[in-house]
């Protein structure tokens, strides 16, 4: 088996807010192989947008830090680089598409001169070939006249076409790794589609791996070869994705799963989810879903569950799945 | 774009009849041209016929609304007039002798000033959270708080009459007047280095924040690129702002520094003009003022559009 | 009693009625959740709290001066400042004495000295630490008194402007227009001239100039707040026009009201020396920090150097305005940490 190309163990990402420290990652562990693409799937504030920074080492400072843990990329230890060492990755080996594209875009630039400046950073291409570079790489982004995009400003492109333009510059160096963070979360439902085919369609032609940040399950199973569930800074459930969607373990999966509008159960009220994700400030203890929770036991209440192992690919952090064999015999086989 | 110029000149009549006025009203009611003839016939109590001729050579006999028109008019067409005063000599004459001194002064002052503030505002945000971060910003507040005189004072002592590397005050023309400059440009700067080193830092911090900073980032570019490229053109949109107002004082000078400092340049004529009450000296010099802060405006607006290009003007 | 009031005259009350008001208006605005928040903030805020003792001292000392009663139904009414000094014998001298000095300083022949000054005496032989105390009152009068007479002023055009737009948009952005395009320093020059010199008329004189900004600013403000979805359902509630300037958008923009005018008051106090400077500042016979600096231009040049005058006045006005300063920051950090200048 290939080693991993991504690898991250216990990582625990905090920040000093007036409310108190903040936890808002805490013990993520995940790994990606190269050519996987995988999603990262939860509410709002459970983490996962600052999964994403901690591995670019972008969480905004002073406030946050990275607690402990490590990331593993290509058998180094991300954490050991200093900042130069860091930065000589950022935009090389990996790259990262943000959830704004309408402010991600540096105002008072060409797209022209921001494509070409990921590239003229790194020195991988320089002068005409990364002018001729950038003119392909918005061709391959499907925008229409390339060379009058180049000479453009952001404001006169729309929304879809900037989130384009960030995954060309993304792009640019050719990354091994690609972090997309809610990358059609703003845009309008049918951009959102066009903007999930390119990037799985990229992510096939160059064989890079991806990591996609969502809180849209619906829109994973296009997409992402496994998915890892996060709840309240913890990942609460891993899969490969026609697992997960089909016989999803955790009460969360199946919360979040059943809440989908689905042909099956056409007719009937979709299921809401009650409760909001606790405030980062305060996890509740025992487990952390426990009082949004419908199969809750007494354990519960007083004891975080540990993350248990469901067969070679699937995990999950919950007291109904205490050991590997016992749910092993009730799983079909694949 | 020139649609765009051509509106704001035309906004701008109003407001110049607008200043126009304010200038009449204020000079009616401060004296009246009896009195200002009395000053100016010396004082050798001038007869009642000597008052009046004074009056119609000047145009002080006329209905009131007919002064008003008369010289509004004048101002527009740039016919300035001659001066109230005994000598009656043209405002345009006098604006031709000393509109170097005021200008060389503000250039002076405002490149430096601009160059240093930026620089120093820079310095600042680059280590931002730092010790220098803190004591920078606190000396800021220091220097703030210090009033204008105590700087002008206290240049002049020290410069001036403990280390005599410089004139206490006054002005020659020519090379020399470097060495004139050289306090009242040092004293303008320091005495808005405070304000506007802080007020440059936040527009920088403020951009730091911005999400177009993190994409950057996310690209691998470096710190000094993110400040020195990517922040610093966006900060220099209200930077420019903030600094292309002072454009008016370019042709006025600082009225201030220049009385202070006893240099002969258009803020000193203009102070000198409303003390003596010189009505026709006052309302061409205040004309012109006005006239180049709307200048002013229009310039800082298309600086604006050349920066950002979201800015369109219509 | 009947001696006593003749000699306390009615005058006392307009300063007691200002702390009155202003302590009761701090103490209201302290159960708004907004305020009652930021008072928490600053009360954690050392530097904030320090500077406030501080303006609370000039504060007190400008009080002090404002109180006055007459020593005999002939005489002059003094106030309790003048009085202190002269119950501990600090009289006038006849010219320029150093601190702590027996003689007198830049005569020939130099006298020996009436009483003691701990900050010497200027040129009439005043006191100078007695000047410099005097001088509180004028700074927090020239502040307080035009922030007093330009907010409303401003608050009121600016709300208009921004919530009716057109036509009275258009004739506010004018007046302020055309008073901006006038060099600042020539306006206040004018407005002197014509109202005649003295405290009240330097602070509508200042006003004049100072209300631009602050108009502009509630007026952008109001334009702000006029399209939010709150004041668009009030007026599709058919709520009066009047109603929801006074209810819905006042209350909003406040805060930043506030802060701009704390913000504000600094720079009015450094004005007054610049206008003392060109002789249009405060008229003599009242403290003022300007005056003194003023005259002490020409003290420097002198030898033996008279430092003392300067250094005086300059200093009170130094903590003074950066106290102010200080204050208003943070302040401004503790009502919207939003605009938070770090």
């Amino acid at each position: 088996m290939n080693p991993p190309l991504l690898e991250v163990n216990s990582l625990r990402t905090y920040f000093n807010t007036p409310a108190g420290l903040s936890r808002a990652v805490d013990g993520v562990s995940f790994a990606l192989l190269p050519g996987e693409t995988m999603a990262i799937v939860g509410e709002s504030g459970s983490g996962k947008s600052i999964t994403a920074l901690s591995i670019m080492q972008l969480v905004p400072e002073p406030a946050g830090f990275i607690e402990s843990g490590t990331i593993q990329f290509n058998g180094k230890d991300l954490l050991d680089l200093t900042w130069e060492q860091m930065r000589s990755i950022r935009g090389r080996q990996i790259s990262m598409i943000f959830q704004e594209p309408m402010t991600s875009l540096n105002p008072v630039f060409t797209i022209g001169f921001q494509i070409r400046e990921a590239m003229l950073t790194h020195g991988k291409y320089r002068g005409d070939a990364a002018t001729a570079r950038a003119h392909s790489l918005l061709e391959r982004v499907g925008m229409n006249s390339p060379d009058k995009v180049l000479r453009q400003y952001p404001h006169e492109l729309s929304g879809g076409m900037r989130q384009r333009v960030m995954i060309a510059i993304a792009l640019a160096n050719e990354p091994q790794l690609l972090l997309a963070d809610e990358p059609t979360t703003a845009l309008d439902v049918t951009i959102q589609a066009q903007i999930l085919t390119l990037l799985r369609d990229l992510q096939r032609d160059t064989g890079m791996s991806m990591l996609l940040i969502t809180h849209d399950l619906g829109i994973v199973s296009q997409v992402a070869d496994k998915v890892a569930v996060m709840y309240a800074g913890q990942i609460v459930e891993q899969a490969p994705t026609r697992d997960l969607l089909s016989n999803p373990h955790h009460p969360y999966t199946q919360g979040l799963i059943a809440s989908l509008p689905s042909r099956s159960r056409r007719g009937n009220a979709l299921f809401t989810l009650e409760g909001v994700v606790p405030p980062p400030t305060r996890w509740p203890g025992g487990c952390r879903f426990h009082d949004r929770c419908s199969k809750r036991m007494e354990i519960c209440n007083t004891q975080m569950p540990s993350t248990t192992s469901q067969g070679e690919y699937r995990s999950v952090r919950c007291h109904l799945y205490p050991s590997a064999e016992a749910v092993t015999s009730q799983e079909p086989t694949r | 774009m020139i649609g765009y110029l051509i509106r704001r000149l035309l906004y701008s009549i109003p407001i110049l009849i607008g200043v126009c006025f304010l200038t009449f009203v204020l000079f009616y009611m401060t004296a009246s041209p009896t009195e200002i003839a009395r000053r100016n016939l010396s004082a050798k109590n001038p007869t009642a016929q000597q008052i009046k001729d004074w009056e119609h050579q000047h145009g002080y006999d006329k209905p009131k609304w007919q002064q008003f028109v008369d010289t509004t008019e004048g101002l527009f067409l740039l016919r300035l007039g001659r001066s109230d005063s005994v000598k009656g000599e043209r405002v345009m004459t006098r604006i031709k002798e000393s509109w170097f001194p005021s200008f060389e002064i503000a250039l002076l002052s405002f490149t430096a000033a601009i160059t240093i503030n930026l620089s120093l505002a820079l310095v600042v945000a680059y280590f931002r959270g730092t010790y220098l971060d803190i004591y920078g910003t606190s000396l800021c507040v220091f220097m703030m708080s210090v009033t204008y005189l105590v700087y002008i004072i206290g240049g002049q002592f020290v410069f001036g009459r403990l280390l005599k590397l410089t004139p206490v005050a006054g002005f020659l023309p020519g090379w020399e007047s470097l060495r004139f400059a050289f306090l009242p440009v040092v004293v303008a700067v320091i005495s808005g280095m405070g304000a506007s080193v802080r007020q440059f830092r936040t527009f920088m911090l403020d951009e730091m924040n911005q999400d177009y900073v993190r994409t950057a980032r996310a690209k691998g570019v470096s710190e000094a690129q993110v400040l020195f490229k990517h922040v610093l053109k966006n900060a220099a949109i209200p930077v420019l702002t903030t600094s292309v107002q002072a454009i008016p004082g370019l042709f006025l000078g600082s009225i201030l520094l220049e009385s202070f400092f006893n240099i002969p340049g258009l803020g000193n004529y203009l102070v000198d003009a409303i003390n003596s009450q010189d009505f026709a000296v006052v309302r061409a010099m205040v004309f012109i003022g006005a006239l180049v802060t709307i200048f002013g405006y229009i310039l800082t607006d298309i600086s604006y559009a050349l920066v950002d290009k979201r800015v369109r003007l219509e | 009693m009947q001696a006593f009031t003749s000699l306390f005259t009615i005058s006392n009350l307009v300063p007691i009625v200002a702390i009155v008001v202003v302590l009761a208006g701090i103490r209201r605005a302290g159960r708004q959740p907004l305020w009652a928040e930021a008072y928490r903030r600053l009360g954690r805020n050392r530097a904030a709290i320090f500077s406030l003792v501080i303006i609370g001292v000039y504060c007190f000392v400008a009080t002090l001066d404002s109180i006055t009663w007459k020593s005999n139904a002939l005489a002059q009414p003094e106030s309790v400042i003048t009085h202190l000094f002269n119950a501990m014998h600090v009289e006038a001298e006849r010219t320029y004495s150093a601190p702590f000095a027996k003689m007198t300083t830049g005569e020939p022949h130099p006298h020996p000295l009436k009483g003691w000054h701990v900050l010497g005496t200027d040129g009439s032989g005043n006191d100078v630490l007695l000047e410099t105390l005097r001088g509180c009152r004028t700074s927090i009068i020239i502040g307080g008194f035009t922030s007093l007479l330009i907010t409303p002023v401003a608050v009121l055009l600016g709300m208009l402007a921004g919530y009716f737009g057109h036509r009275v948009d258009d004739l506010i952005q004018y007046l302020y227009t055309t008073l901006g395009s006038v060099p600042g320093i020539l306006l206040n020059i004018a407005f002197l001239l014509v109202l005649g010199p003295g405290l009240v008329n330097l602070c509508f004189a200042l006003g004049i100039t100072s209300w631009v900004d602050l108009c502009r600013l509630v007026r952008g403000e109001t334009l702000k707040h006029r399209d939010r979805e709150y004041v668009r359902a009030a007026r599709a509630l058919g709520v009066r026009d009047i109603r929801i300037l006074v209810t819905h958008i006042l209350p909003n923009i406040l805060p930043v009201v506030i802060i701009t005018v704390t913000l504000n008051f600094s720079s009015l106090v450094l004005s007054e020396t610049i206008l003392s400077y060109l002789g249009i500042g405060v008229p003599a016979g009242t403290g003022s920090w300007g005056n003194m600096i003023d005259a002490a231009r020409l003290e420097l040049a002198r030898d033996p150097i008279i430092w003392w005058n300067l250094t005086a006045a300059s200093t009170a006005l130094f903590i003074l305005v950066l106290a102010l300063n200080v204050f208003s920051d943070a302040l401004r950090d503790a009502v919207d940490p939003r605009l938070r200048s770090s």
